[in-house]
């Protein structure tokens, strides 16, 4: 049982046999990605009641919350697989760290500019030197300094190795680069609104977000399989797999 | 939550402009990572067609 | 291994030394960049004071940025490195060795001079002696993280800016708690809890930064 086992997570650690299974999976995520998405959207317009103090724009807290959610949860996979994939040294994992690398900074694009159409009616300015704000934007960096490494570097066993290194790096900056920011804004702003510290979050708001957290979550899979997809044939592109599928494709 | 009437659901209670920004603009970015990823598939394949056709005719005239 | 650490230290100091252009620049850097400050915002005493710590520290990052091109780039280039791979010490003594010699030649002088820019922002006598502490425990720092993002960008073109993108918002922790001693200072709170947090920082760069920077060297080199 356990080889069989053993021998199954191998199988799928091969780009070829990994290659039609993404595309098996990619159409479920997706669906569920618009389910989950939908019954967010219908919750945070429909259920949610209007809140006593910031009026109709908490609203914008529930694809704010999700996304800054899964910014800092897509970087923590990509360093994950880029761990596997350093230490393991399979190929299929760093494909996927490079692969989730574009999602995740659209994610942390999207927690920052909702962050500021939330901040402008709520604190009175665009951009407020919040801890959560502030962590969200070196998160950004970071992201856009991992992309540019990868894209400089043309030996692709050295793009992938690189990267990894960094991602890892970065994975350990993250929480001490939180707290240390954290600790900034409390000692120049005293005490300040924090997002989720709002008076009592109601049960509808908090099922809202992780919904709307679980629908990003199918989309993030659904893209980065997509891409990994369009990685897997342009690296592949000398096998004859790649050949085939490419000759029935076209 | 009832909104009553179509006027008042874009109103957002006058954060319309806030709410309404911070959704389509999401919704902006995430068709177009779909549209980008789209596309890229669509190069790829139609650049490897090329590339495996132009392999196939060097082996031709040189066999 | 100390006799290699030694050896390493003593070559890159030579090489420094010889080099003497290349250290000053970055100095100079430094200096110039603090004296435009109060140009660009006014004389005004009080709001100098205030900005004082943290235009500091954000030169002091940027100068060590400066230096870090020439951290691996030239033996790298001559072949040395390759060599220094083949010697068979452990790369991370060599590593070790290179960041000494790096923060000995761009952090050391910066420490060393950054109380007298202090003095052009009016800063008093105890934020002085704070400014020069909180250098010397956060520059080494900066050459350990430095060291990583310089292994990593070996070679790639455009490895100049590239180098800044993946290494400043990795300063991120020890600008803020560097700038923050000097301002708890002026502000009159106790800068040791800021100290001792960089302390931290040095210790856990310390352990961490010369292995990554060796593995990121070895990948560079493959």
């Amino acid at each position: 049982m356990s080889t069989r086992k053993r021998f199954s997570w191998y199988y799928f650690s091969s780009p070829q046999s990994f290659y039609p299974l993404a595309g098996a999976l990619q159409p479920w995520c997706a669906a569920l990605a618009v389910l989950f998405c939908g019954v967010g959207l219908y919750i945070s317009f429909f259920v949610a009641p209007t809140d006593a103090t910031q009026g109709e724009a908490y609203r914008i807290i529930f694809i704010h919350v999700a996304a800054a959610w899964m910014s800092m949860f897509l970087y923590l996979v990509m360093g994950f697989w880029s761990g596997v994939g350093l230490v393991l040294n399979t190929r299929l994992s760093s494909m996927v760290a490079t692969a989730l690398a574009p999602t995740g900074a659209l994610f942390t694009f999207i927690a920052l500019w909702t962050g500021a159409l939330w901040g402008k009616p709520t604190w009175g300015t665009w951009w407020v030197w919040d801890a959560r704000l502030t962590s969200e934007l070196i998160l950004l960096f970071l992201y856009i300094g991992f992309i540019a490494l990868q894209g400089a570097i043309d030996d692709q066993r050295r793009a992938d190795k690189a990267g990894a290194v960094l991602a890892l790096v970065g994975v350990i900056n993250v929480p001490i680069i939180y707290f240390s920011v954290k600790w900034w804004s409390t000692l120049h702003q005293g005490a300040s609104v924090s997002l989720t510290s709002a008076p009592t979050m109601a049960k509808t708001m908090l099922l809202g977000m992780l919904i709307m957290a679980l629908g990003f979550w199918m989309y993030s899979i659904a893209a980065t399989l997509a891409r990994v997809r369009c990685v897997i044939l342009e690296r592949e592109r000398h096998t004859d797999w790649v050949a085939a599928e490419i000759d029935g494709l076209a | 939550m009832n909104w009553g009437s179509w006027q008042n659901f874009v109103a957002m209670g006058g954060y319309g402009l806030y709410v309404w920004g911070s959704y389509i603009v999401t919704l902006v970015v995430l068709v177009a990572e779909i549209v980008s990823l789209t596309m890229r598939r669509r190069g790829v394949i139609e650049r490897l067609a090329k590339y495996y056709a132009a392999r196939r005719r060097n082996h031709e005239t040189e066999t | 291994m100390i006799r290699a650490l030694a050896w390493v230290l003593r070559r890159d100091l030579l090489l420094a030394f010889r080099r003497r252009g290349d250290v000053a620049n970055a100095l100079v850097f430094f200096v110039i960049v603090v004296s435009l400050f109060p140009l660009g915002v006014g004389p005004e005493a009080n709001q100098l004071r205030n900005m004082a710590p943290g235009v500091l520290w954000v030169a002091a990052l940027l100068a060590c940025m400066l230096s870090l091109a020439r951290l691996f780039a030239p033996d790298h280039q001559d072949g040395t490195l390759e060599q220094m791979l083949l010697a068979g010490e452990p790369l991370v003594v060599l590593v070790m060795g290179k960041v000494i010699s790096h923060w000995l030649v761009s952090g050391l002088p910066l420490v060393l001079i950054a109380p007298l820019l202090g003095l052009q922002f009016d800063l008093p006598g105890n934020a002085l002696a704070v400014l020069s502490v909180s250098l010397l425990l956060g520059t080494p720092v900066l050459s350990l993280i430095g060291a990583v993002g310089a292994a990593l960008t070996l070679g790639v073109r455009g490895s100049g800016v590239l180098v800044a993108l993946l290494v400043l918002p990795l300063f991120v922790p020890v600008l803020i708690f560097g700038a923050g001693s000097v301002g708890a200072i002026v502000a009159g709170t106790g800068a040791d809890a800021h100290l001792l947090l960089l302390v931290g920082f040095l210790a856990l760069a310390l352990v961490l930064a010369p292995w990554a920077s060796a593995a990121a060297l070895r990948i560079a080199m493959e």
